[in-house]
C-alpha cells in the first residue's frame, strides 16, 4: 500500500516518519476503501452481458480492480451493471432489485441499450435507457462495449467516488439521516406505468375521454435547413455560372421534394380524417 | 397430377408427389398456394387437424419445423399460419397454411399433432391475437397478460411510431431529427389504450403465471403416510444466476422434488419481428447479429440464404461465389466451436464448477473473437454477410485492435494465424476439456440419466441441435438439407443414444471435432481461392427482392435457425420485408423443458436447462 496516495499537503509529516504515518481526511480513507472493493451485482441482461463477463475473465481482468466479486444478491452489491436491453417487463424486477441494494449504490448503463434503447429503441416492449427510471452514474456507449470500454467506465466511476465527500449531504444522498426513499416500482398495465407519472396519464386520458388525440404531442415545427437555391428551368449556363449542381441533379431533386410534399400532405389528411 | 398407386409408399413420395397426394385424398380441404412466389398448399381450417395428422403419419413430414402468422392486411385482409413440416430423415419443407378472418382470428390447435406447436401458437396468439381451439395453454408467452393489443398486427402502431418503413423522410433525404421521446407526453416509450380505466389499474401479470400451474396457495399440507413434505411454489428468475439471462421458471415442488415446472419468458423480447418489418431487408442483417449473441455469424448465415432464397427468383441475381461461400462456413464452424466452448463452460457452472473451466474455454474464445474483430470489425456483433457474399474479404494480416499490451496478436499473417488456431490451439483444448471433463466423476454422476427426453419426444417437441442430436436423432440440416459448400465436406453428424445431459455434453464435444475437421478441409481451399471476388455482383444496399416468401435455414450451433421472409406488398418488389419470422432453436428447445425437469431436484434443473444451451436473445427474441 503507497501512503504517498493519502498524504494530506495540509498536515505535513516529517520525511522519516512518511513511510509509517499519514495525516489524511476521513472522506479520502473511506472513498479509498469503497472505490477499490466495489462488488458489481451478477446480473446481465443480454449480449452486453456477455462482453461483461469477457471483462471479468482472465484476458481483461476486473479483479485488478477489486471488482471481480459479483455477487448474485442485490443486498450484497454495490455497483449494478445494467448489461443490455431493459425491457418493459424486465424493468419491474430490475427496479426492484435496486430498492433492494444497499446504500451507497451505484448504477452503470452498458451499452447503447441501456444508456438509450440503442438498436431496439422503438420496440413496442423496450425500455428506451433504464435512466428513465433509475439514476444512472455512469454511461458506457458501444453495442456492446469493448472490455475496454468497460473497463475505462469503471474507472470513471471510481474517479466519480474519489470527488464524494462525507462531509457534503448534497452530493450523495445517502449520508442524510434515515433511509431514502425506495424508487417507485412500475405497473404492468395496458402498457408499463411509472406511477411517478400517474399525473400526466390522468391528463391524458381526460384529453381522451372528450375526444382530443391524447398519447401523442405536437412536435415543433423543424425549422428547415435552409436549402440551396435550385436553379429554375433557364437553361444551363445560369446554373453552371453560379457554380451550383448541374441542371439534371437539381430536377431530380426539385421532383424529389415535390413528391416528398405530396406524401406529406397526404398522410396529413388522411390523420385529419381519423381524428374527423 | 400423377396418381400415387395405392401400394405406393408414401413416406418416400416426392414433396410434389406428397402435395397431389393431399389434394386427391382432401379434393375440398386443400388446394394450391398459387400467390407469386408461394409454394405449398392451403388448407380448409376445418379441416386442418386431418390434413396435419394425414401429412404427420401417412406422409411421413413428422417434424414441425416452424408455425407462425402471417398479417396480410392491405393485401388480402386475412390472418395465415404457415406450418413447415420436414420429414425427420431428411429432404426439403412440406408447406401447408391455414387462414382465418382477421376480425375473429381462430384456428383449430395443431398441438395434438406436434407438441412442438405449443410455445409457436401460443406466440401467435400473443402477437397476432389469433385463437387457437384446443390449445391446452393459451396465454400470453412474451409480453405480459393485460397487454394492449396484439404487437404483430400491421394496423398495431407503437409508442414511437414514425412511419411504417425505413429510411423515414424525417432523417432522409430531409435530415432532421426529433429525439423520438419528445412524442409522446410522457418522454418514454409507451402509449395507453384511449379507454383506459385509471380506477383499475392493476398488475394481473403475476396471477396468470401462477394460475397456469393450477395452484392459488403458495404452500400446502400434503397427505402423505411417510415423512410430511410440503408443497412450494418457487420462482427462479428473472434475476438467477443460472438461468443463462433473464429467463425464469415457476416450479412447484413436492419437498425437493419438480412436480410441475412453467417456463416464463418475455423479459428480454424486444421486438425483432417487429422492427424488422419496418426495416429494409439489408437492415435486419445487423439486427441478426443480436438474436444468439454468442454466434453472430451463424445467424448472418441464415438470414442471408433466406432473402437469397427470394431474390434468386428475380431476373438479376447472382449466386454466392465460391470463396464467399468458402469464408461463410469458416465463420460458421469457427462460431460453432465459440458457442460450444462456451454452452459446455455454462453448463459446468451450473453443475457447480464455478467459473474455473469457463475461464479456460474464453481464453480460446478470446482467439476466435481476435480473428472475428480483425476481419469483420467487430469481437461479437460481426454483422458480416451480405446478399450474395460477405462484406469484407479475409485482411492480409491481422490486427486486433482490441490488444492489450501483454496481447501477442498484434500483426499476424492471416492464414498463419487460422493455420495455428485450427491445427493446434483450438484441438489443443477441446483434447484438454476431453481429459479433465469427459471422465469427471462428478459430472457423470450428475448428467448421466438425468434430464431424459425419448426420441420419439425429441421430434414431437420439434427440439433442434444437440438436444435432439444427444436424443439419438442424427438429423441435422447441414446433411438433411444441405446448403453452401457442406455437400462437398467431410464431415460426420454427431449423435448419441442416451439422451440425457451427458449425452448432450458428448455430442457438443463431438460436434466441435467435426468442426475442426471441416475447418482443416476448409484451410486449403481458402488459399486456393485467394484474390478471387468474394460478393457476386456488384453490393447492393437496397435490392428489390422479388414477391413471394422464402424459409431458410441453418445448423446453428444451438440448433435449426430458420428465417421466414416474406415479400409482398410492393408489386414492383419490395424494399422492406413484409413478415420476418425467426424460427429460434432456443426457443422451441424449451418447450420440453418442463417435461425433462419432471421428478428431478431443484439443483437439476438448472443444469438441465444448462444441457438444453439457450440463449435469451433468440428465445425472447
Ligand atoms: S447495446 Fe448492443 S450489444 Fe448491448 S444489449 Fe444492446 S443490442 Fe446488445
Amino acid at each position: 500500500m503507497d501512503l504517498q496516495q493519502f498524504q494530506d499537503t495540509e498536515f505535513p509529516v516529517p520525511t522519516e516518519l512518511q513511510s509509517n504515518v499519514a495525516i489524511t481526511s476521513l472522506s479520502k480513507l473511506y472513498n479509498w476503501g469503497r472505490r477499490n472493493s466495489m462488488w458489481p451485482m451478477l446480473f446481465g441482461l443480454a449480449c452486453c452481458a456477455i462482453e461483461m463477463i469477457a471483462t471479468a475473465s482472465s484476458r481483461f481482468d476486473l479483479s485488478r480492480f477489486g471488482m471481480e466479486v459479483m455477487r448474485a444478491t442485490p443486498r450484497q452489491a454495490d455497483l449494478m451493471i445494467v448489461s443490455g436491453t431493459v425491457t418493459k417487463k424486465m424493468i419491474v424486477p430490475i427496479v426492484r432489485l435496486y430498492n433492494q441494494m444497499p446504500e451507497p449504490k451505484y448504477v452503470l448503463a452498458m451499452g447503447a441499450c441501456a444508456s438509450g434503447g440503442g438498436p431496439f429503441k422503438e420496440g413496442y416492449n423496450v425500455v428506451s435507457g433504464i435512466d428513465k427510471y433509475i439514476p444512472v452514474d455512469v454511461y458506457v456507449p458501444g453495442c456492446p462495449p469493448t472490455p475496454q470500454a468497460l473497463l475505462y467506465g469503471l474507472i470513471a466511476l471510481q474517479k466519480k467516488i474519489d470527488g464524494q465527500s462525507l462531509a457534503n449531504m448534497d452530493d450523495v444522498p445517502w449520508y442524510g439521516v434515515g433511509p431514502s426513499e425506495p424508487t417507485p416500482v412500475p405497473i404492468l398495465g395496458p402498457d408499463i406505468i411509472d406511477p411517478r407519472q400517474m399525473h400526466i396519464i390522468r391528463q391524458q386520458a381526460e384529453r381522451a375521454a372528450q375526444g382530443l388525440p391524447a398519447g401523442v404531442r405536437e412536435l415543433p415545427a423543424i425549422p428547415q435547413p435552409e436549402k440551396k437555391k435550385v436553379p429554375a428551368k433557364t437553361g444551363q449556363g445560369a446554373a453552371a455560372a453560379d457554380g451550383e449542381m448541374d441542371p439534371a441533379k437539381a430536377e431530380r431533386l426539385r421532383k424529389r421534394e415535390a413528391a416528398l410534399a405530396r406524401k406529406r400532405a397526404r398522410e396529413a389528411a388522411k390523420k385529419q380524417q381519423g381524428e374527423g | 397430377m400423377t396418381d400415387i398407386a395405392p401400394d405406393q409408399d408414401l413416406t418416400a413420395v416426392d414433396i410434389d408427389g406428397a402435395l397431389d397426394y393431399l389434394k386427391q385424398r382432401f379434393p375440398d380441404a386443400v388446394r394450391e398456394d398459387d400467390r407469386e412466389g408461394y409454394s405449398g398448399i392451403i388448407v380448409d381450417k376445418d379441416k386442418l387437424v386431418d390434413v396435419a395428422t394425414t401429412i404427420r403419419d401417412e406422409l411421413g413430414f413428422n417434424y414441425l419445423s416452424s408455425a407462425t402468422a402471417v398479417d396480410y392486411l392491405g393485401i388480402s385482409d386475412h390472418m395465415e399460419m404457415v406450418y413447415h413440416t420436414y420429414r425427420i430423415s431428411g429432404g426439403g419443407a412440406l408447406v401447408f397454411k391455414a387462414q382465418t378472418d382477421r376480425e375473429k382470428a381462430e384456428l383449430p390447435s395443431l398441438v395434438p399433432v406436434w407438441k412442438g406447436a405449443d410455445f409457436q401458437e401460443r406466440e401467435a396468439y400473443d402477437l397476432f391475437g389469433i385463437r387457437f381451439e384446443g390449445h391446452p395453454n393459451l396465454r400470453r408467452i412474451l409480453l405480459w397478460e393485460g397487454f394492449d393489443g396484439h404487437p404483430m398486427r400491421k394496423d398495431w402502431k407503437e409508442a414511437y411510431y414514425e412511419q411504417d418503413h425505413k429510411p423515414f423522410d424525417s432523417r432522409w433525404p430531409a435530415g432532421w431529427v426529433h429525439r423520438a421521446e419528445e412524442r409522446t407526453p410522457y418522454g418514454k416509450n409507451v402509449r395507453y389504450p384511449d379507454n383506459l380505466d385509471l380506477s383499475r389499474l392493476v398488475d394481473v401479470s403475476e396471477e396468470d403465471v401462477y394460475q397456469s400451474l393450477g395452484l392459488g396457495v403458495d404452500v400446502q399440507q400434503l397427505d402423505s403416510d411417510d415423512i410430511a413434505t410440503e408443497r412450494l411454489l418457487v420462482n427462479m428468475g428473472p434475476h438467477h444466476p443460472s438461468t443463462h439471462g433473464v429467463f425464469r421458471m415457476v416450479v412447484t415442488m413436492n419437498g425437493e422434488t419438480i412436480e410441475k415446472l412453467e417456463p416464463v419468458m418475455g423479459y428480454l423480447h424486444r421486438n425483432h419481428e417487429k422492427i424488422g418489418e419496418r426495416n429494409t431487408f439489408l437492415h435486419n442483417m445487423p439486427f441478426t447479429d443480436r438474436l444468439d449473441y454468442i454466434s453472430s455469424m451463424g445467424n448472418n448465415f441464415g438470414y442471408a440464404l433466406a432473402v437469397e432464397q427470394l431474390l434468386s427468383r428475380g431476373a438479376r441475381y447472382d449466386a454466392p461465389t465460391y470463396r464467399a461461400e468458402v469464408i461463410r462456413v469458416l465463420m460458421a464452424e469457427l462460431t460453432r466451436i465459440v458457442n460450444h466452448l462456451w454452452a459446455i463452460g455454462f453448463w459446468l457452472n451450473d453443475l457447480g464448477a464455478f467459473f474455473t473451466p469457463v475461464l479456460y474455454f474464453i481464453e480460446e474464445r478470446e482467439r476466435i473473437l481476435d480473428f472475428f474483430e480483425a476481419v469483420a470489425g467487430s469481437r461479437m456483433m460481426c454483422n458480416y454477410m451480405r446478399f450474395g457474399g460477405v462484406a469484407k474479404d479475409l485482411p492480409e494480416r491481422l490486427h486486433s485492435v482490441a490488444n492489450l499490451v501483454n496481447d501477442k496478436v498484434r500483426d499476424y499473417n492471416t492464414m498463419q494465424y487460422l493455420t495455428e488456431l485450427i491445427t493446434e490451439r483450438i484441438p489443443r483444448t477441446i483434447e484438454e476439456l476431453e481429459e479433465y471433463l469427459s471422465e469427471n466423476e462428478i459430472i457423470k454422476a450428475r448428467s448421466i440419466g438425468y434430464g431424459y427426453l425419448s426420441p420419439e419426444d425429441a421430434i414431437q417437441y420439434s427440439t433442434a441441435g444437440p438436444l435432439l442430436r444427444g436424443s439419438g436423432i442424427p438429423y441435422d440440416v447441414r446433411r438433411a438439407e444441405p446448403y453452401s459448400i457442406y455437400p462437398e465436406l467431410d464431415f460426420d453428424i454427431a449423435v448419441r443414444d442416451e439422451g440425457d445431459m451427458y449425452a448432450r455434453y458428448l455430442v457438443r464435444v463431438e460436434e466441435m471435432w467435426q468442426s475442426v475437421r471441416i475447418l482443416k478441409q476448409i484451410l486449403p481451399r481458402l488459399e486456393r481461392t485467394q484474390g478471387e471476388p468474394i460478393m457476386a455482383g456488384k453490393p447492393q444496399h437496397t435490392p428489390r427482392v422479388p414477391l413471394g416468401e422464402a424459409y431458410g435455414r441453418v445448423e446453428n450451433p444451438k440448433g435449426e435457425l430458420g428465417f421466414y421472409v416474406v415479400s409482398a406488398g410492393d408489386p414492383k418488389g419490395p424494399q422492406n420485408p413484409w413478415r420476418y419470422h425467426v424460427r429460434a432453436p432456443s426457443f422451441i428447445n424449451l418447450t420440453p423443458l418442463g417435461l425433462m425437469c419432471q421428478n428431478h431436484k431443484v439443483a437439476d434443473i438448472v443444469a438441465i436447462l444448462g444441457s438444453i444451451d439457450i440463449v435469451l436473445g433468440e428465445t425472447d427474441r
